[in-house]
């Protein structure tokens, strides 16, 4: 497989970080090394890369989605926060991993920890984004007619105007889970493994490669799906049809 | 009589939705709105008296404060000077939540909200004011029964009614709690002019029932005209030019402005405050085939028109005798002319007046609900009813309570 041990960031990885799967090629020499056959024989060696992978999906959209809704929360209350907060999430998202595991590193070390740091900083803009999109997006008249009802401001909120909101909301939902999933295939420049982990390891054995990536395709197919079904429980009058 | 008060005794008409309903007078005095940083207040020093169970429509032309001064009874906007009483009590002695929560409030965009089904959108105010959730059960079915719709209608969306049905929830969701008083902004501003109308007689209908206090906000003079029982006509700079019964106002606006706003054509407006049954009719010489002609001659000299007018047993006019009708012994069957335009005792006068334009005669034969003549129509009948003194003339919910409200209704 290629060496590329020599760029500092994988450096930092640690030497055992490369699994021991060279000659894999030499095992499947048909068609070009992508083989179902070794696919199929070897499926099981992917299961635990693939746990990891849910898990470092799944816990950046959850802490990502609580801190998201939060901000935006603040700055549909606190108007003059939005600007800020939306500066901020926007340049998170322009840190480029490898620069943002680099730091990191530095900082809290190797690990999960790590990678659900800065996966969970990417959901931030597309999470964010859409919460805000779609609170703004609550016609004033609902929120007018809420207060001339006597509603209070929580209740509104609450009642109203996030419900209303949830479409968009569960949107920018989709979006963050199926890009974490992507993202996700480089944590292991944190050493927390997954699925990109496995790609890497043997990035020249195209057997393994095909497979590695299936499987996150899959989970992000499965993930925006899980998204969907819960938006779809969460909003019964978006299916209402008029008669 | 407090406006907690008034609440424990509705809760006891739940159950019977025609009972008596709450309601509250209303005054502004000296209401008066300024915007920091404007020259000019908004409202300028309003002050009127709505009576319990009347619609007084604030009426203007952009910018006049109407909206401004709705707004500030529920304290959707604080009232800068002067104050707002509320069956005798300022409004700014409640919590502004606890205060909107006993005023009814309709807006033009109807504003249901989409996420709620109909049941859950009329049982808004109940919730909040913790109602138990059997009876809130019961009260949507009694406000559905009310508007009209059918109780299954509870379970839907909003999305899954139409326009018109939307603006009867609406209606319905401001009834919830027996409002004393509702505010209504432009409800029937954004429904096509059909549906407009038929849901202007049926909240007139269904006020000639209930009798709230209304404060009714619209641009369009001529829905005020039809939905006012006073009308405060509002100039730019908030300034009250003239509150005044809609018959009045078209027969002597107070000054150029109220002349110009109300129209050049205000007596026709007026004709649209009457009914048929409510003026003095001619009297007709009512004539059946075979009667002997000396008879119809001494008929004519009481008569107001020196045509005879043919019935048949039931009384149902058949037509106009000629001359030449009457030259035998008896009344011949042949020689006349078709008796229409008919008119009905329920019509609007301004329809009754449409008819008769549209016709070749100048009159026509008014008949009751059973078909029977009861007078005729005439121009000089009409002209002379413009003539009634202003306070003589029923504002149109009077008009609502007394006819059908319905009987020239697009259908």
């Amino acid at each position: 497989m290629a060496d590329l041990t020599h760029l500092p960031v994988l450096a930092q990885i640690g030497d055992d970080f490369f699994g021991n799967r060279e000659g894999a090629a030499e095992r499947c020499p048909g068609n070009n090394g992508l083989c179902p056959g070794w696919i199929a024989d070897n499926f099981d060696q992917y299961l635990s890369p693939l746990w990891e992978h849910v898990l470092l999906s799944l816990v950046p959209l959850v802490i990502g989605f609580v801190l998201a809704t939060t901000l935006a929360l603040l700055a549909h209350r606190y108007r003059f926060l939005g600007p800020l907060f939306l500066a901020f999430v926007s340049a998170l998202f322009t840190i480029p991993s490898i620069a943002f595991y680099l730091i990191l590193l530095n900082v809290t070390g190797r690990g999960f920890t790590t990678a659900v740091i800065v996966l969970t900083a990417y959901t931030q803009v597309l999470i964010y984004r859409n919460v805000t999109t779609g609170l703004q997006e609550v016609p004033s008249e609902m929120v007018d007619v809420a207060q001339g009802m006597g509603l209070s401001r929580r209740q509104i909120l609450f009642g109203v105007e996030l419900p209303m909101a949830l479409p968009t909301i569960f949107a920018g939902l989709r979006i963050a889970a199926s890009s974490t999933v992507g993202i996700a295939g480089f944590a292991f420049f944190a050493g927390a493994g997954g699925l990109g982990a496995e790609i890497f390891a043997d990035p020249t054995f195209r057997g393994n490669v095909v497979a590695a990536s299936v499987l996150m395709i899959v989970l992000a197919a499965i993930l925006e799906l899980v998204v969907l079904a819960v938006q779809r429980a969460f909003t019964p009058w978006e299916r209402a049809v008029s008669s | 009589m407090s406006i907690a008060r008034l609440r424990v005794d509705s809760i006891n008409q739940v159950g019977d939705p025609s009972a008596q309903s709450s309601a509250e007078p209303l005054e502004f005095r000296n209401a008066t709105k300024r915007y920091a940083g404007s020259p000019t207040p908004a409202v300028d020093g309003l002050s009127l008296e709505v009576p319990a169970g009347e619609i007084c429509v604030l009426v203007g032309p952009s910018g006049c404060g109407k909206t401004t001064a709705m707004r500030m009874v529920n304290r959707m906007i604080d009232i800068t000077e002067g104050d707002i009483l509320l069956g005798g009590r300022s409004v700014k002695d409640s919590k502004p939540a606890e205060l909107r929560r006993e005023i009814g409030y309709v807006i033009q965009h109807v504003g249901l909200f989409p996420h709620w089904t109909i049941g859950e959108n009329i049982a808004t105010v109940p919730k909040l004011s913790g109602w138990s959730k059997a009876r809130i059960d019961e009260r949507i079915d009694e406000l559905l029964e009310l508007i009209g719709l059918p109780a299954e209608t509870r379970s839907r969306y909003p999305s899954q009614l139409s326009g018109g049905q939307r603006q009867r929830v609406g209606v319905a969701r401001a009834l919830a709690c027996d409002p004393p008083v509702m505010l209504m902004d432009e409800p029937f501003g954004a429904i096509d002019p059909i549906n407009r109308e038929r849901l202007q007689n049926e909240f007139l209908r269904l006020q000639a029932e209930l009798r709230k206090t209304i404060v009714f906000v619209t641009h369009d003079i001529d829905e005020a005209i039809k939905m006012g029982d006073r009308i405060a006509i509002l100039k730019e700079g908030g300034i009250l030019a003239q509150y005044a019964s809609p018959a009045e106002l078209l027969m002597y606006p107070a000054e150029p402005f109220v002349e110009d706003f109300v129209g050049a054509d205000r007596a026709l407006k007026r004709l649209a405050l009457q009914r048929v049954r409510d003026i003095d009719l001619w009297k007709a010489a009512v004539v059946k085939v075979g009667e002997p002609v000396s008879e119809v001659r001494a008929k004519l000299a009481d008569a107001d028109l020196e045509i005879p007018l043919v019935v048949d047993d039931e009384g149902r006019p058949q037509g106009w005798l000629s001359e030449r009708g009457l030259q035998g012994e008896r009344v011949r069957a042949d020689f006349r002319s078709p008796a229409d335009p008919v008119v009905e005792l329920d019509d609007i006068l301004r329809d009754a007046l449409s008819d008769l334009l549209s016709s070749d005669t100048r009159y026509g034969p008014v008949v009751d609900a059973q078909g029977r003549v009861a007078g005729v129509l005439s121009m000089e009948v009409l002209s002379h009813a413009l003539s009634v003194p202003a306070q003589d003339v029923p504002s149109a919910t009077e008009l609502a309570a007394t006819g059908d409200g319905s009987a020239r209704e697009p259908a």
